[in-house]
């Protein structure tokens, strides 16, 4: 009997994530469908007009599309020299060593900042040093959030494929061995090979954290409703414009950047997807 | 076992709901929500009103926007706004009181090295939001501010990003003093900036001005006074360049005010008025019986009204750096109080 209401509660409770996650995606599209039919599936990801005039309002996704994605892919690129030597370090040179389980600590532990200590760090320390540079008049711009970005996932990239690598067995790595290789030709011949799926699916995770940072894009990235025409360029991410303009916007404006948040969802989703298809099968392998 | 169990928590449930749902004695908190403009006037004004009468004001700065759209969702006793209510917004709901609780006004902060105070007209911060002058040494800057070193400089104008009452004083300002900003910009709470960069709120512009040289950006006046920025001199309907001062800014509402207090005083005619000043209302059902509200609440709101203009909140606006309202508007105020409603009755407070 005791079991049984047991059963009941688990099964009541477990029930509840699923509902209010169904719930999300309900209220997403029954609040975005007036944007949707107001300027047209299409049109509205392809347009890039962004304008409040009223009467004649536009709303096209396309400018934050662009800037979530271009954010996402510079920090992606940014962060593979960062986080490949640490995992290569924690996960096989190192491995098992006290020093190795200090950085694994240490790079852990870029994880557990806040992003909105990360956006106070660029806006102060790094946006300065843009500037300095020359590569943006005013510092703010897609490069400067891309780079803190890059910070920020490193964590998420490098512990994950450190143990991917540290699960390369070892019979393998020692026939290499046997048959006179180095240590950088095993890695590159025989670690990258066997754990490259399980690397791979933790980059992909590391860009599903990328794509829905809000806070510390918003700090850098000058916030301005168009086009990037390069990367040293202000511009918007999904994110950040949601969290920005939600605050005053009402009707069409509001139903806007719900579909904004539909369409952040819908490919977060899709990357976490993949990503998990990914390590299910590397840990098959 | 399991449905005792269960009945258990339903009668706990019934019980905490009845509870609550009895205590129709003493009014214990108000809520509100809305601009974040004057959110550190309510703050310390309604810390102030919590000591002296046991009441609890909370007030959630989540934008006018945010803040009318839980007036007409009727979850709040009062909303926020940086502006009155628009036509279509009054014909979505019922007839709304407007009370004004205190004034401030849009600075332009600056940052140029060297330089310790510039002069703007409307017509120059028009062009240089609208990117025509782009250089801080135009000729049309040096002639406002003669003697005055102004660098070779590109200026970067900084705007907020966020749909903002700010941005609704400092637009309404430009159109009046700007034909060509009104003709290609207008005014709103966010209009189609074509140069410059943005930033969110009132710290967001004023940090990205004082980390940047050579940028200018427009700031809630309450913000720049507690901060320290340095800020222009702009030049008023009547030609005279006025410091924003919490005495110029109600200045600006020294005048012929309607009734409803629902008025644009941006580059108001009164001499020495500073050009770009505006109030800050909590807006009001007159109808005071609303989703479910009980007399003694609707007693509360008005009590708190009739706070908000007394001398000891007026005080406490300009300690929080905001202006005071003029003896005339506090006037029209109190009648307009005088006109709210519990089903159909004025609201008695003894």
């Amino acid at each position: 009997m005791r079991d049984k209401l047991f059963h009941i509660i688990l099964l009541v409770v477990s029930m509840f994530v699923p509902l209010v996650c169904g719930g999300i995606i309900y209220s997403l599209v029954t609040d975005a469908y007036m944007a949707f039919e107001h300027f047209g599936l299409v049109n509205f990801l392809t347009s890039t007009d962004w304008s409040y005039t009223p009467g004649n309002e536009q709303y096209g996704a396309l400018p934050f599309i662009t800037g979530t994605l271009l954010t996402t892919l510079l920090a992606l690129l940014f962060c593979i020299p960062f986080s490949m030597p640490v995992s290569l370090f924690v996960g096989e040179y190192f491995k098992g060593t006290k020093l190795a389980a200090t950085l694994s600590t240490v790079v852990d532990l870029l994880a557990g900042i806040p992003s909105i200590i990360y956006g106070i760090w660029g806006f102060f320390t790094l946006r300065p040093i843009i500037m300095a540079l020359n590569i943006s008049p005013q510092g703010s711009s897609i490069l400067t959030a891309s780079l803190v970005l890059a910070i920020m996932i490193v964590p998420y990239a490098s512990s994950l494929s450190a143990e991917f690598i540290k699960m390369v067995p070892n019979d393998l790595k020692e026939s290499a061995y046997s048959l006179g290789a180095t240590h950088a030709e095993v890695v590159r011949k025989v670690v990258f090979p066997v754990a490259g799926s399980g690397i791979f699916s933790s980059y992909i995770l590391a860009i599903g954290r990328a794509l829905g940072e809000t806070m510390t894009v918003t700090m850098l990235i000058g916030n301005t409703n168009h086009m990037p025409h390069s990367i040293v360029s202000t511009g918007n991410s999904m994110a950040s414009v949601i969290a920005n303009q939600f605050g005053e916007a009402d009707g069409l404006r509001l139903s806007a950047l719900i579909a904004i948040g539909l369409v952040l969802f819908v490919i977060t989703a899709l990357v976490n997807g993949v990503g998990k298809l990914l390590i299910k099968r590397a840990r098959i392998d | 076992m399991k449905m005792t169990l269960l009945k258990k928590m339903l009668v706990a449930v019934a019980v905490s709901a009845t509870i609550t749902a009895c205590s129709n004695g003493a009014v214990s908190s108000i809520s509100g929500a809305g601009a974040t403009f004057p959110l550190p006037f309510y703050n310390a004004v309604f810390g102030e009103y919590a000591l002296q009468t046991g009441i609890e004001v909370a007030y959630g700065g989540i934008g006018s926007g945010g803040g009318v759209r839980s007036l007409r969702d009727g979850v709040v006793n009062f909303a926020g706004s940086d502006a009155c209510l628009s036509d279509e917004e009054m014909q979505q709901m019922p007839e709304v009181v407007h009370i004004p609780s205190c004034m401030g006004a849009v600075v332009l902060a600056y940052n140029i090295p060297g330089v310790e105070t510039l002069h703007l007209s409307g017509q120059v911060i028009a062009e240089i939001y609208q990117g025509i002058i782009t250089k801080w040494n135009d000729a049309k800057l040096l002639a406002l501010n003669p003697g005055v070193n102004l660098p070779d400089k590109n200026i970067v104008p900084v705007f907020r990003t966020d749909g903002s009452g700010t941005t609704y004083v400092f637009t309404d300002f430009l159109s009046k003093a700007s034909p060509s900003w009104q003709a290609k910009m207008g005014t709103g709470k966010s209009v189609n900036f074509e140069v410059g960069i943005a930033a969110k709120g009132n710290p967001g512009v004023a940090n990205s001005v004082s980390q940047t040289p050579y940028t200018i950006g427009y700031v809630g006046s309450e913000y720049a006074f507690a901060k320290k920025i340095p800020y222009a001199n702009v030049q008023n309907a009547r030609g005279q360049m006025v410091e924003p001062t919490l005495q110029a800014i109600s200045l600006a509402a020294s005048c012929q005010i309607p009734q409803s207090t629902c008025v644009s005083i941006t580059y108001s005619d009164v001499p020495n008025s500073y050009p770009i000043s505006c109030f800050t209302w909590m807006l009001v059902y007159k109808e005071q019986n609303y989703a479910g509200r009980l007399e003694n609440q609707a007693q509360a709101n008005v009590q708190l009204l009739q706070y908000m203009l007394s001398d000891q909140a007026q005080t406490i606006a300009q300690e929080m750096n905001y202006a005071p309202l003029p003896k005339e508007v506090i006037e029209l105020s109190r009648k307009n109080i005088q006109t709210l409603t519990y089903n159909g009755m004025p609201v008695s407070v003894n």
